[in-house]
Order: C-alpha cells, then sequence, then structure tokens
C-alpha cells in the first residue's frame, strides 16, 4: 500500500512544480524599491537600459528583420537615444524566419538578464516557440511583424502571456484579400497555397473561409515546403481545377519560384496570382522578376491618406538615415512596438536616491497589456487581453514594374483597394 | 536469401516484410484511386514527367560527384553541395553582366558556354582547395574524421560566400531564347526545361566515357577497387583522387549553371537542399557506382515530381505537395530494404574493408 501511494505524491509533486515552472516565469524578487512576482531589473545608474530584438536579419528574408529593426531603431533615434536618462542599447539575434531559428535566438537572449523587453519575432514560426522561452525567463516580447491568428488566439495558454502584438491579426488580413478578389477582379474560384508556417496556413485559411462566405469556390488547398524549388509539379496540379486566382501568402524565396512558374504551367497562363504581406518587398521583385507584374498583394495600408503626416516624418528620417525605401511593410509596426515598450518602461520604472532605475518584468508585462489609445504610426493602439493591440489597416496593392529600384509601395506595387 | 530468412526469422524480420507489404498496398491502393478518380488527363501526367526529369538530371548530375568520391575514397563528400553553390553563385556575376550589356540575348550560346566555363571552373577550384587542407591530411585517418572536416569545410564554405557577397539572394536573367515551349513529338515543353534534360545527358554521357574508355578513367576504376594495389602497379594515387574530385566538381558547376536556368535564384544556402537530395539519389542508385547516380537522380527527381499526385492524390490526402520529401525517402528506405546496395549496387568491387 505505501510503495503504491509514494509515486503518486512525486507525480503530483511534479505536476504542481511543472504548474508553478509554467505559469510563473522566473523568482518572485524584492530590489531597492522595486518588489515583482517574477523578478526585477536593476540598472545602475549610467548603465543602458538594454532592449533586445529577434528578428530575421540575415538569410533569403532579410528584408522583413532590417526593415522591422530600422523601425525600432528609429524610434531609439526619436528618444534622442535615452529613456529615464539612461541610453538606449540594442541587441540583437537572427531569427532564420523558422522555428528552429526562433528557439535559438529566444534562448540566447533569455540567458541575458540585462534584457528588460524584446521586440520580435518576424515570423510567426519563430514565436510559436521562441516567445515561451523568452516569458519563462520573464521577458515580455513585442512583435512588429507576426500575423498568424494563433499567436493571439484565446486558447493560446499561459505561456504566451508575454506576448503581444503591434502587427494586424491575419484574421483581417486575409478576409480583406477574399472580399477584394470577389468585388474587384470578380473572382469566382480560387485556389492557395500554404508553405506550412503557421503565419502562411492561418492566413490561407482565413482567405479560403471568406471566400467561401462570399460565394466563391476553393479549387484546391495546396501545400509546399519553403526551401522547394521546383513549383511546376503542384502547379500543374492546381492547374486542374481550373482557378482564376491563386493566393499564395508565403515568403520571398519559394513565393518567387510559385510566381516565376505558374505561367509556364499549361492551365495558369491567365490566372491571377496574389500573395500576401511576407513577400512585399522590393527583393521579392528581384525573386520573381518580370512574373511579378500584374499580381496582386494585400499588405498592410501605408498610405499617407490612412497613417497621416507622421509617417510622412518617418519616411523622411529613414530616407536620410538610410538612404533608400523601406524594405518591407513592417518598419512603421516596428517602431510603434519599440514607443509602446518605451512608453511601459517609462510608466513602471522607479528610480532610488542615488540614480539607479529598476523595472519589474510582471509590472511591466502588466503595464504593456494595458496600453490603451496610444498614439502610433500605425493607428491607434489598444492592446486586448490576447496580446492583439493593432489598429489593422489592409491595402491591397498590384505591382506594375518588377525592376527593384522602382520600388515605392503606394505608386509601385500601385495601391488600388480599398 | 529465403531459406535464411526462415531459418532465423526474427521479429525484426518479421517487421520488415510487414513494412514492405503495407507500403506496397498503400502505394497500389493510392495510385488505383487516382487513376480511377481521373483528375489528372495525359498531358498533365507528361507534364509531371517532363518536370520530374528537368530536376532529376540538376539531382544527378551532382549526384555524380558524391558517387564517385565515395568510389576512390570511401568517403561522403558533404561539401559537395556547397562546391554546387560556389559554382552557381560565382557564375551568377558573368551572368548579371551578360544580362546588362544586352550580350546575352544578343549572343546566347556563347554567354552561357562562358557562364558554364566559370561556374565549372570555380566549382573545381574550391573542390580541390578543399580536398587539399580538409580531406588530404586526414586521408590515413579513422574514416569519421574526414566526414566530420567534410561538414565544417560545408559551413565553411556557406559563410564564406554569405561574408563576400551578402545574404540575400540573386536572380539570373533571363534570355529571350529560353523564354516559352518547343513543341516536340506534340507535347509543350519548355525550352530551359528542354535544355537542362539535354544539357545534362550529353555531360553524363561524356563522363562515363571518360571512366570507362580513357586511361585515366581506368586508373579511376583501379584506384575505386584497391587502393594499394593501384599505387604498387604504378598509379599515383593522388592524382587519381584529385582528377576524381575536379571531375566530380565540374560537374556540379554545371548542375549549378542549370539549376539557374530552371530556378533563377542563387543564395549561399542554395546548395544545402540538393545536396542532400543529391547524396539521395546518389545511395539510392547504389553509391560509388557512375550510371547508378545517374539513374538514381532521374528516379528521384520523378518520384518527387509523380509520387504525390499518383499515390497520395486517390489517398485523399489533402495537399500532397507538402509531403514529397516523406515520397521520396521512403522511396530510399524502400529500395535499401529490398537492395541494400542500391538499384544498381556495388558490382565492380566485392571485397570491402
Amino acid at each position: 500500500m505505501r510503495r503504491r501511494r509514494f509515486p503518486w505524491f512525486v507525480i503530483s509533486a511534479l505536476v504542481v512544480g511543472a504548474g508553478f515552472y509554467v505559469a510563473l516565469p522566473g523568482f518572485a524578487a524584492t530590489v531597492g524599491p522595486v518588489t515583482d512576482s517574477i523578478g526585477v531589473v536593476k540598472i545602475a545608474k549610467g548603465q543602458p537600459v538594454t532592449v533586445a530584438y529577434w528578428m530575421v536579419v540575415a538569410g533569403p528574408d532579410a528584408s522583413l528583420g532590417i526593415d522591422t529593426r530600422r523601425g525600432v531603431e528609429i524610434a531609439m533615434e526619436g528618444k534622442g537615444g535615452k529613456l529615464l536618462g539612461h541610453p538606449i542599447k540594442l541587441i540583437g539575434e537572427d531569427t532564420g524566419c523558422n522555428a528552429e531559428g526562433g528557439v535559438t535566438a529566444a534562448t540566447k537572449l533569455s540567458a541575458n538578464r540585462d534584457i528588460v523587453a524584446a521586440i520580435g519575432s518576424n515570423c510567426s514560426s519563430e514565436a510559436v516557440p521562441g516567445a515561451p522561452i523568452l516569458w519563462k525567463a520573464g521577458i515580455s516580447t513585442v512583435s512588429p511583424s507576426n500575423t498568424a491568428p494563433k499567436l493571439t488566439a484565446a486558447d493560446r495558454g499561459p505561456t504566451f502571456d508575454g506576448y503581444l502584438r503591434t502587427a494586424h491579426n491575419d484574421k483581417v488580413q486575409g478576409r480583406v484579400a477574399a472580399e477584394f478578389a470577389v468585388k474587384v477582379p470578380k473572382v469566382k474560384r480560387a485556389a492557395t497555397i500554404h508553405d506550412g508556417s503557421p503565419y502562411a496556413e492561418g492566413l490561407a485559411n482565413v482567405f479560403a473561409e471568406t471566400l467561401k462566405k462570399l460565394g466563391g469556390t476553393i479549387t484546391a488547398q495546396e501545400a509546399v515546403s519553403p526551401t522547394d524549388t521546383d513549383m511546376r509539379p503542384v502547379l500543374t496540379k492546381i492547374a486542374v481545377g481550373k482557378p482564376e486566382l491563386v493566393y499564395y501568402p508565403i515568403f520571398i524565396s519559394a513565393g518567387g519560384h510559385v510566381t516565376r512558374q505558374a505561367k509556364e504551367v499549361s492551365g495558369l497562363a491567365n490566372v491571377k496570382l496574389m500573395g500576401a504581406d511576407g513577400m512585399f518587398s522590393p527583393d521579392f521583385m528581384k525573386a520573381a522578376g518580370d512574373a511579378a507584374v500584374g499580381m496582386y498583394h494585400s499588405s498592410p495600408d501605408l498610405s499617407p491618406e490612412a497613417l497621416g503626416p507622421k509617417y510622412k516624418d518617418f519616411l523622411d528620417k529613414h530616407q536620410k538615415k538610410y538612404g533608400e525605401k523601406p524594405l518591407a511593410p513592417f518598419h512603421a509596426h516596428g517602431y510603434d512596438a519599440a514607443n509602446m515598450i518605451f512608453a511601459a518602461i517609462e510608466k513602471v520604472a522607479m528610480k532610488d536616491a542615488s540614480g539607479n532605475t529598476y523595472i519589474g518584468r510582471k509590472a511591466l508585462r502588466d503595464a504593456l497589456f494595458a496600453t490603451k489609445n496610444f498614439k502610433g504610426l500605425t493607428g491607434t493602439l489598444t492592446c486586448d487581453k490576447f496580446g492583439d493591440c493593432a489598429d489593422p489597416k489592409i491595402a491591397i496593392y498590384q505591382t506594375e514594374s518588377a525592376d527593384p529600384a522602382k520600388w515605392d509601395p503606394g505608386k509601385n506595387p500601385k495601391k488600388i483597394y480599398p | 536469401m529465403r531459406g535464411a530468412w526462415a531459418r532465423k526469422g526474427t521479429l525484426v524480420d518479421l517487421y520488415l516484410w510487414a513494412f514492405r507489404v503495407v507500403v506496397i498496398l498503400v502505394v497500389i491502393w493510392g495510385t488505383f484511386g487516382t487513376l480511377r478518380a481521373g483528375t489528372y488527363s495525359r498531358e498533365h501526367w507528361i507534364d509531371f514527367a517532363v518536370f520530374g526529369l528537368s530536376q532529376g538530371s540538376i539531382y544527378a548530375l551532382i549526384a555524380l560527384g558524391y558517387t564517385m568520391v565515395y568510389g576512390v575514397l570511401r568517403m561522403i563528400n558533404f561539401a559537395h553541395g556547397e562546391v554546387f553553390m560556389s559554382g552557381a553563385y560565382t557564375a551568377y556575376f558573368v551572368a548579371d553582366a551578360f544580362g546588362r550589356s544586352g550580350y546575352l540575348n544578343r549572343n546566347p550560346l556563347v554567354s552561357y558556354l562562358a557562364i558554364l566555363v566559370v561556374a565549372m571552373l570555380t566549382s573545381t577550384a574550391i573542390a580541390l582547395v578543399v580536398e587539399r587542407l580538409a580531406y588530404r591530411p586526414l586521408r590515413r585517418a579513422p574514416r569519421l574524421v574526414p566526414l566530420i572536416s567534410a561538414i565544417g569545410a560545408s559551413f565553411f564554405l556557406q559563410y564564406a560566400f554569405r561574408g563576400l557577397y551578402g545574404s540575400g539572394f540573386k536572380a539570373y536573367p533571363e534570355p529571350e531564347v529560353l523564354k516559352g515551349k518547343w513543341v516536340i513529338a506534340g507535347i509543350g515543353i519548355l525550352r530551359s526545361q528542354v535544355i537542362v534534360v539535354v544539357g545534362a545527358a550529353l555531360m553524363l554521357l561524356v563522363l562515363y566515357w571518360f571512366v570507362m574508355r580513357t586511361k585515366t578513367g581506368m586508373a579511376m576504376r583501379a584506384v575505386s577497387e584497391d587502393k594499394d594495389a593501384a599505387a604498387l602497379m604504378g598509379i599515383d594515387v593522388d592524382r587519381v583522387i584529385v582528377i576524381t574530385f575536379a571531375l566530380g566538381a565540374a560537374m556540379a558547376g554545371a548542375a549549378g549553371v542549370l539549376y539557374a536556368l530552371v530556378f533563377k535564384q542563387v543564395h549561399f544556402f542554395m546548395g544545402f537542399v540538393p545536396g542532400i537530395k543529391a547524396f539521395t539519389a546518389a545511395v539510392l542508385g547504389g553509391i560509388g557506382n557512375v550510371p547508378g547516380a545517374m539513374l538514381g537522380g532521374l528516379f528521384l527527381g520523378l518520384v518527387e515530381s509523380v509520387g504525390p499526385a499518383l499515390f497520395l492524390d486517390g489517398l485523399g490526402i489533402v495537399a500532397p505537395y507538402q509531403l514529397k520529401d516523406v515520397i521520396a525517402f521512403t522511396m530510399l528506405v524502400m529500395v535499401l530494404i529490398f537492395r541494400p546496395s542500391g538499384i544498381l549496387g556495388e558490382r565492380l568491387v566485392v571485397k570491402k574493408a
């Protein structure tokens, strides 16, 4: 009898322990004037406030990460490089736009106890395993470009408690894309392709559901893998269903292959092509070549009518600092993510008599989630309890010239909807 | 074989037999389902096959490098995918210059020969440097040591190219002559794919002739049978090994240009997946066997292209093309179960360490 009871005790202890481990990252601590249930960051006088990015800054999808990082850098400049009298220090890791890269970057960052908050990730596939790792270390992260619905779904679980985003939820983007397809090019039959990533799969599904609701037919819901190069077989399979439009919200490299090869497959010569924000970049024009002319993209609306004069100032600063136009559509979201974090830090930080600053991690997380009517570049941000903060504005663009040098979102690709 | 099985039929044997039967049943059932549903017309099947052949001939060219190096050294040159990448990447700059000046459209044949030569020379040079620095000093080391060295060389090359040319990708220009289709025997085939299949077939023939009919080729075969005996017969083993590496690398460089003809994009990481696939093809055909590598490459390309539609569609699997690697590697497992030495096996050499 005793021998039987003993393992039960061990197991229940393990379960309780694991529960604490998941629910309560870090350890309760009192440092200086601040007591926090998961930890306190102390910044000594003259030391920098460390903010980390985890973004795709290398590899074929680097334009996405570089774009958002520039948004963060401009936000830092806007603060004069200082927060509460401390210089702001930006460190970061590359995430590679895949789950493994997300884990590596998050693990590295979580080992650095100086990090107050993080900005990232870029690809939703990185955030799925990465955000819980950061939160276990008590680091809240605000993503400028993750759009997969499941990251802020009601059932996302406590491991995502430290995760927010300024990017739109793809429930919005997929809906707008499908509405456009039905209203403007009058598409009745469409096919979708995703690459198995949470971003692409979520977006393709929302598109398909909305199109069906609007009376259209989905002829095929296909998938490729991000490293595939030969898309012709899968396109041939899609051609069998005779779609009028193919929606493939994937990334630059694979998306380039689909775009180039679609017109070569018999039966798809006149099909309309549509991508999403993941490949809304001059790099995509390089990858797809002239085959991209005429194709549609759904992407955040960055036109002056939608964003107002503040965005114009931002673009001027961008041009001056980097000598080129933004590389992808999420720089403004990166800028907002950074400013949201700065505002939350200012709200919760406490100083002691000798000029040291203390920031409670749980307090910072709560302050981020309490963000309300925050006037950002992308609109007025209000976070809900699952971390969706965006004020989503989605537009449809059409490419007129595939020359990367002529990249000027709004004009080329031209905004055609709404 | 059967007698041996009956005598010591263990659980593992039983499991393997069940596995074979299940896979074959699934394949037959899926094929039957697809054909009965009649979703695809004859043209569709021909398209699938042509796409598969062009991808397969690129695999075949890369696979030759794996198989020849294995033949003489009994080692897997895991840096071979990067040798392929280096040729394609470097030749991009030549192609880009031709594209910008308009010479590519005026004189496509000469420009592509120049691009091909640059790619083959770069790949060869890189392979020889790797052989000299990373493999030759380890010639007498245990077999695992050069393998690790090869993986190191592979990473080194990837990140060296990333450092040199940046981490983004580049796109080859597209000459006017290669746009559109040629109609051959009533079937419209993309021009670039015709060039790839014909080009690869020519290279394979030349290589086969070289290995089978020339004196150097004979020396290579001798070294692959027994290095020490070949040395005693007056063959300069080091020289033969260098030639083997050079030949394999030249084929990989050519494959790089053909790859760029079909797929256009090049970047520093592009060699990884084709490298793994070509290694699979080499094992599939029987590693160490030159015609085996060709056959394995074509077979793998075909299975990847036709397989998902033929086997999986009939089973009602959603989005079967996501699973094309599963099919390819299941094929590999099947071939290795039925014929552990690959399709063509290592017929020449019976005694192996």
